[in-house]
């Protein structure tokens, strides 16, 4: 299954990223660090969807964003082509790398028409002129399936999916090779996720793109990404390609998130978690495994230590009772040996 | 009819035939349907453009000069009051036609609501927009500034600053206008606070656009709605506070007509003639009161939780 080359060749990587916001709490205003990232690496390869899973306020977000450029970590690396990201050109890089994001009632500027949406990033890069951009946009807006008479519109006059459609409009319109989906379809109704979904596939297969694309639910990663990536409270807990981890999940989160997809909800909209406790507070994590308290399978040792992760040839698991495995023995939480050492 | 549907997803929308008729009214013509909806803004507005035509035609519509004085025709009534046509609001104590000064007198109303608010607001905005688009220690000097601002009261220190420096149009304005900008900065802030966190000044930033830019063509189109209503609030506080150190003596310097010096003037007879106070008062609460509806209307209009 595993391909020697992919390993080799990372887009994007993040190397032991941790990012802590200050926070404050009451009207007394004392600042309580929120560390959203904790100690986090993860590629990105070349040509690959990696879906990026976790429950509401796990750091999803906060992990595009900063391979984005948009917020700096507090400490580790974030890699583009294997060099630093502070140290690119950061219009060569947005050229590279364009996000999608979220609401696309939030994504679009209310005051302008969907040309001058569309047309910003030639714009800012001062690529062609006046006629060629408009050109520009005509073009990819028939490529996202929007007539071009919608270019003189605002978007107050269209429906969500039309506006997450000149979202992914503008992101491509530069022909970005990486496209940062963070929740793309998570605002919208549920008719209109699937189209959006064939979109972003279709356009992926056309263009040659690469994914990173998040959401809270399994199910929307499932058709798309060819490797998943399960966060919990700023970690990753487990990395499979996306068959091996329907056919079976290792971590007893992932498997929880897993049966929520499974439960016959067609509402399809935060999975329903059948786990007792709530998710806990970022600001006073758990100690040991942060899933501890939540997890069935959780014994002292989980309460006392974090399991650290482990690279192996099925992708990655921090977890002391992983299924489908003899329980392994506890290790020491330490910088474990990244995929490239398992190839 | 010859685009060609490179998308299977997107084909079925393009043929839609409906779709003229499901995309609904631009913003700019919601806004006019508001608007030509909205009795107190074309109230106020109605009002507001009658006194600016009014202080800009004033040496037309005047019936007379506004300084002659006339000493034979001294306190004579308004008509209704059974005076002549001659003056139609009556002369003050000088013998100088009323009406003419009240027409004038619009001029330094208006004068001082505008130039005031522009200064204040330039500066309010400035502060208020980099506050809430940097944060961090930028918000931190601005909110400090914004705190000592409030600290002072606003007469009292026009008063003492225009006692030192003598009072006159141009003082009263400057001072005026640099007291006033702490409702821009505070309202600039926090619009400016909402709207940056908005996913639209991500993608901005995302391609690549430069800070200046994505402030005046991100930021400023979305909070443009909230300045405007603060400029309506301060034009209003600026009159009244210009028309108040006027009335103490301290504003605007006679025989300039100012209609908080002619209540001051009148104010020595009004127990016999409470006409002299009454008509000044009345205009200068009509301005300003059609200057709230206004900014009332305009918020109402362009509020976010109108808009689709
Ligand atoms: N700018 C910020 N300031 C303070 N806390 C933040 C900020 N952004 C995110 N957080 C916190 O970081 C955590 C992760 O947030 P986020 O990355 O948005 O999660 P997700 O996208 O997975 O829902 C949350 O607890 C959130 O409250
Ligand atoms: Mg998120």
């Amino acid at each position: 299954m595993r391909n020697e080359t992919k390993a080799t060749n990372p887009v994007l990587e993040l190397k032991n990223v941790s990012k802590t916001y200050s926070v404050k709490q009451g009207l007394l205003g004392k600042s309580r660090p929120l560390t959203a990232l904790r100690d986090l690496s993860l590629r990105l390869e070349q040509g690959e969807v990696l879906g990026l899973v976790g429950e509401s306020g796990c750091g999803k977000s906060t992990l595009a964003k900063i391979l984005l450029g948009l917020e700096a970590p507090t400490s580790g690396e974030v890699l583009v082509d294997g060099a630093p990201l502070g140290s690119q050109d950061r219009l060569a890089l947005a050229r590279r790398i364009q996000p999608i994001f979220q609401d696309p009632y939030s994504s679009l500027n209310p005051r302008k028409t969907i040309a001058d949406i569309i047309s910003l990033p030639l714009r800012v890069h001062g690529i062609g002129d006046a006629a060629s951009q408009q050109a520009a946009v005509r073009e990819i807006l028939d490529v996202v399936g929007l007539p071009s008479r919608v270019m003189h519109t605002y978007p107050s006059q269209m429906s969500g999916g039309q506006r997450q459609r000149v979202a992914i409009a503008r992101a491509l319109v530069m022909k970005p090779d990486i496209v940062i989906c963070d929740e793309p379809t998570s605002a919208l109704d549920v008719s209109v996720q699937s189209q959006i979904l064939n979109l972003l596939a279709d356009l992926r297969r056309d263009l040659g793109l690469t994914y990173l694309f998040i959401s809270h639910n399994l199910a929307v990663v499932e058709h798309l990404a060819t490797r998943v990536a399960v966060m919990y409270l700023g970690r990753i807990v487990e990395e499979a390609e996306t068959e091996a981890l329907f056919d079976g999940a290792r971590h007893p989160y992932s498997e929880a998130l897993l049966t929520s997809v499974l439960t016959p909800d067609p509402s399809l909209g935060v999975p329903r978690m059948n786990l007792g406790a709530a998710y806990p507070n970022p600001i006073d994590p758990p100690s040991g495994c942060a899933f501890h308290p939540r997890c069935a399978k959780a014994t002292e040792a989980c309460a006392r230590q974090r399991p650290a992760p482990v690279v192996d040839e099925d992708g990655l698991i921090a977890c002391f009772h992983p299924n489908g495995m003899a329980p392994t023995r506890s290790r020491p939480a330490e910088a474990a040996p990244r995929l490239s050492a398992s190839v | 009819m010859t685009q060609t549907v490179t998308n299977p997803t997107g084909a079925a929308f393009d043929r839609d035939p409906l779709l003229e008729q499901i995309l609904g009214p631009t913003p700019g013509q919601m806004l006019r349907r508001r608007v030509l909806g909205h009795q107190g803004l074309l109230i106020g507005g109605a009002v507001i453009a009658l006194l600016a035509l009014m202080a800009i035609f004033a040496p037309l519509i005047a019936p007379h000069d506004p300084f002659a004085q006339s000493l034979m025709n001294r306190m004579e009534p308004p008509v209704f009051l059974g005076g002549s046509w001659e003056h139609p609001l009556g002369t003050d104590h000088l013998g100088r036609d009323y009406l003419s000064r009240l027409i004038y007198g619009a001029r330094v109303s208006l004068l001082i609501g505008v130039v005031a608010a522009v200064i204040s607001g330039v500066i309010g905005t400035t502060m208020g927009v980099a506050a809430g688009y940097f944060g961090g220690r930028v918000d931190a000097v601005v909110t400090f500034l914004i705190n000592v601002r409030l600290a002072m009261p606003v007469v009292l220190v026009a008063l003492a600053v225009v006692a030192i420096l003598g009072g006159s149009l141009t003082v009263v304005t400057t001072v005026v206008g640099l007291l006033l900008w702490d409702r821009f900065a505070v309202v600039m802030r926090a619009s400016t606070r909402q709207v940056r966190a908005r996913e639209y000044v991500a993608a901005a930033r995302a391609v690549g656009a430069s800070t200046p830019r994505i402030l005046l063509t991100e930021i400023m189109p979305n909070i443009a709605n909230n300045l405007i209503v603060v400029v309506t609030l301060e034009m209003a506080h600026a009159i009244l506070i210009e028309a108040a150190l006027s009335f103490l003596g301290l504003g605007v310097q006679p025989p300039t007509p100012s209609w908080g010096l002619m209540v001051s003037e009148g104010k020595t007879m009004m127990l016999f003639e409470p006409w002299l106070v009454l008509i000044p008062g009345a205009v200068l609460f009509t301005l300003v009161l059609a200057i709230n509806l206004m900014g009332d209307g305009l918020r109402d209009v362009t509020a976010p939780e109108n808009r689709n």
